[in-house]
């Protein structure tokens, strides 16, 4: 996995309440083996005015003009600010990774569905929660500002607006470690392989059936 | 100290604690289907790693898979390569329970685990798809997981996670003829929000909930995830156990009379402490239709569709304009004045024998209303379908007109050929009404078994109670 420590970068307002994976990437994307080259699919239904389908080669597709993603001054964002419960629906992995995949590092939400935010910190995404009055003041100032930009400092646990305003941000020892040293969890998990090990032993003592 | 069930569940399965609350937990049962696993499996494989314990596994191919057709195989190329893996990886690296296309057990894995004595309580239960929920009705604690996790299972039998919090919902009181265990969950829904149940894992409790079948049961622990929430649960009691009673895969003999000792202690004491509590009054439960693109989204079927105007909130307004354009409806219709084009019987939420059994029952002796293209009865698994025919619903719903699938997951998402095309409305007994969901542009209304068929009947919606 990739580090994350800090990143300077343009931000891109999804204003919409309860995004769902599906919406995120459409089913057909989900028949793919590979975790890769799904950020041209990002939001397919939502980019596109034609139906995707696996493998399509996504330069020439007709595009709705309306879509953030699709609009020049967000070209090349970084940071996605959303609305309320970003991420429901489908545990599908195949939503961050087309996020990642098309170059979103950050994205900031007033709340987000679970199994999407622990998926996010798995694929060197940092998903922030902040309270649902910055997260207005964000859309309001990123609307009104062309090139507008955050600097979002994972050591600090900073979120920093051009104009100097600052908030904090909350996020676990154990997943702020892994994200600052880019490091997947088997290989810690795998160094406490013994403490499994007895675990397993004093539990199947306890109930033999689950090991049938 | 009075402990909650989810307590007990989890303070039985921590292998280590970090000092900022992370914990190792350990899983019992790995479910899997062809869709989320094949990145897991290859990640394993190319860290040279094995499965930690491979008679944890339970996989079928489920959401790919075809529902009609099956001596042509799988005709999407891109689908069959996606079960193809699934059987090589369980070839090369094992399970305890492995039913391929065609097998006669095959289906959703959200039936057939239960239904082959594979979920017990007391387990922890994953899997890499959201509604692993419908496993916490045996009282175990069960949710779904992102692929990266799905390795992480695979390779270390345990999880990286910190514990939720609990919430307690309450449903009391009976509830009226032609009331389900679905609406019980929508009108659940309705009321916290999709987002309610986010960071907790939920007991569902009362006399209602009592009150239903473990089908009902993994109905409504489905549909958890809808509210949000990973994991809802259900104490053990006696339906519990005489469910699981001669299941393949269910301890037998001196093992089974000590397992059943140890469930009975799966419930929360009394006293335990909740972090949240919600109650419902079953009484006032009605028959439950969503409207819009979210499962909150949700009204008792003699209500109107509502008016944005109405509405304060400007994000919860805009969501709501956005809803009804979308699902090509208009404000203050009364839902039963909307028509439909297809009906769903199916899904992992709703596709058991009694599921089967409610919806045969409205269909008996009637016709599909002329103005329905296509009504889809998808059973489960390959034991509910041969239980149906078993006792003659196959014939009432051909009969009736509607068509008797193959298992599978089919038009609840749509990754089969099964699925609606742009601006259809459909009937369906699922668990997403999210755009998109059953097909682009497709317009999926969530209702019962008993409810689906009734529309099926009638065209467009109706209150079972007077259909």
């Amino acid at each position: 996995m990739k580090a994350f420590t800090r990143l300077n970068g343009l931000v891109c307002p999804l204003d919409r309440a309860n995004v769902d994976t599906d919406a995120i990437i459409p089913k057909q994307f989900l028949k793919s083996i590979k975790r890769s080259g799904f950020g041209p699919y990002l939001f397919d239904e939502w980019r596109y005015t034609n139906y995707g389908e696996p493998g399509m080669d996504c330069t020439n597709r007709p595009k709705n003009p309306d879509f953030v993603l699709n609009q020049p001054r967000y070209q090349g964002a970084q940071v996605l600010i959303a609305r309320d419960n970003f991420g429901c629906g489908s545990s599908r992995e195949h939503a961050p990774w087309a996020i990642e995949d098309y170059g979103f590092r950050v994205i900031i939400a007033p709340s987000f569905a679970d199994i999407f935010f622990s998926n996010c910190y798995k694929n060197a995404i940092l998903p922030i929660v902040a309270d649902a009055g910055t997260v207005d003041r964000l859309f309001k100032e990123c609307e009104a500002a062309e090139g507008y930009t955050l600097d979002v400092d994972l050591e600090a646990q900073t979120v920093t607006t051009p104009s100097g305003f600052s908030f904090k941000f909350d996020i676990t020892e154990h997943r702020k470690y892994c994200l600052l040293n880019g490091l997947d969890d088997i290989g810690l998990t795998l160094k406490h392989a013994d403490e499994i090990r007895a675990f397993e032993t004093r539990h199947k003592a306890a109930q033999p059936w689950l090991f049938a | 100290m009075a402990k909650t069930l989810y307590d007990k569940l989890w303070d039985s399965h921590v292998v280590r604690q970090e000092e900022d609350g992370t914990c190792l937990l350990y899983i019992d049962r790995h479910l899997m289907h062809e869709v989320t696993s094949p990145q897991a499996f290859e990640g394993l494989r190319l860290a040279g790693r094995k499965a930690w314990r491979n008679t944890s596994i339970v996989a079928v191919p489920d959401h790919n898979t075809p529902t009609n057709h099956w001596d042509r195989d799988i005709e999407d190329p891109i689908s069959k390569t996606q079960v193809d893996t699934l059987d090589a990886n369980i070839k090369e690296f094992g399970s305890l329970i492995y039913f391929p296309f065609k097998h006669k057990n095959q289906g959703i894995i959200h039936v057939i685990a239960p239904e082959n004595g594979a979920t017990l309580p007391g387990m922890t239960v994953v899997c890499g798809d959201s509604h692993t929920a419908t496993h916490g009705a045996f009282g175990a604690l069960a949710h779904g997981i992102g692929t990266s996790e799905v390795e992480h299972v695979l390779a270390t039998q345990t999880l990286v996670q910190k514990k939720s919090k609990a919430m307690l919902i309450k449903v009391e009181g009976q509830v009226g003829p032609g009331v389900t265990a679905k609406d019980i969950a929508l009108a659940v829904i309705g009321k916290i929000g999709t987002a309610g149940g986010t960071g907790y894992c939920v007991e569902f409790a009362g006399s209602a909930i009592r009150a239903l079948s473990m089908e009902g049961r993994m109905t409504v622990c489905n549909l958890a995830i809808e509210a949000g929430a990973r994991a809802g649960i259900i104490a053990v009691d006696d339906i519990t156990v005489s469910y699981l009673e001669g299941r393949e895969h269910a301890p037998k003999g001196e093992q089974w009379s000590r397992a059943v000792e140890y469930w009975k202690t799966l419930h929360s004491d009394e006293g335990a402490k909740f972090d949240a509590v919600v109650e419902l009054k079953a009484e006032a439960i009605e028959p439950q239709v969503t409207w819009g693109t979210s499962p909150e989204q949700v009204l008792s079927v003699g209500s109107r569709v509502p008016n944005p105007a109405n509405e304060a909130d400007p994000v919860k307004r805009a969501s709501y304009e956005r809803a009804l354009q979308y699902m090509g409806l208009t404000a203050d219709q009364p839902i039963t004045e909307i028509a439909i084009d297809k009906v769903f019987i199916g899904s992992c939420t709703n596709s058991r024998i009694e599921d089967m059994r409610a919806a045969a029952a409205v269909a008996k002796g009637k016709k599909v209303a002329s103005n329905v293209k296509l009504a889809l009865v998808v059973p489960g698994s390959g034991i509910v379908k041969r239980q149906a025919e078993a006792e003659g619903l196959d014939k009432i719903f051909i009969e009736a007109g509607f068509e008797w699938r193959e298992p599978g997951c089919s038009m609840c998402l749509a990754m089969n050929a099964d699925r609606l095309s742009p601006g259809e409305r459909c009937a369906s007994t699922s668990n997403r009404n999210f755009e998109g969901r059953q097909g682009p542009g497709g317009r999926t209304h969530l209702v019962s078994p008993a409810m689906a068929a009734a529309a099926a009947i009638a065209g467009h919606f109706v209150d079972i109670r007077q259909a």
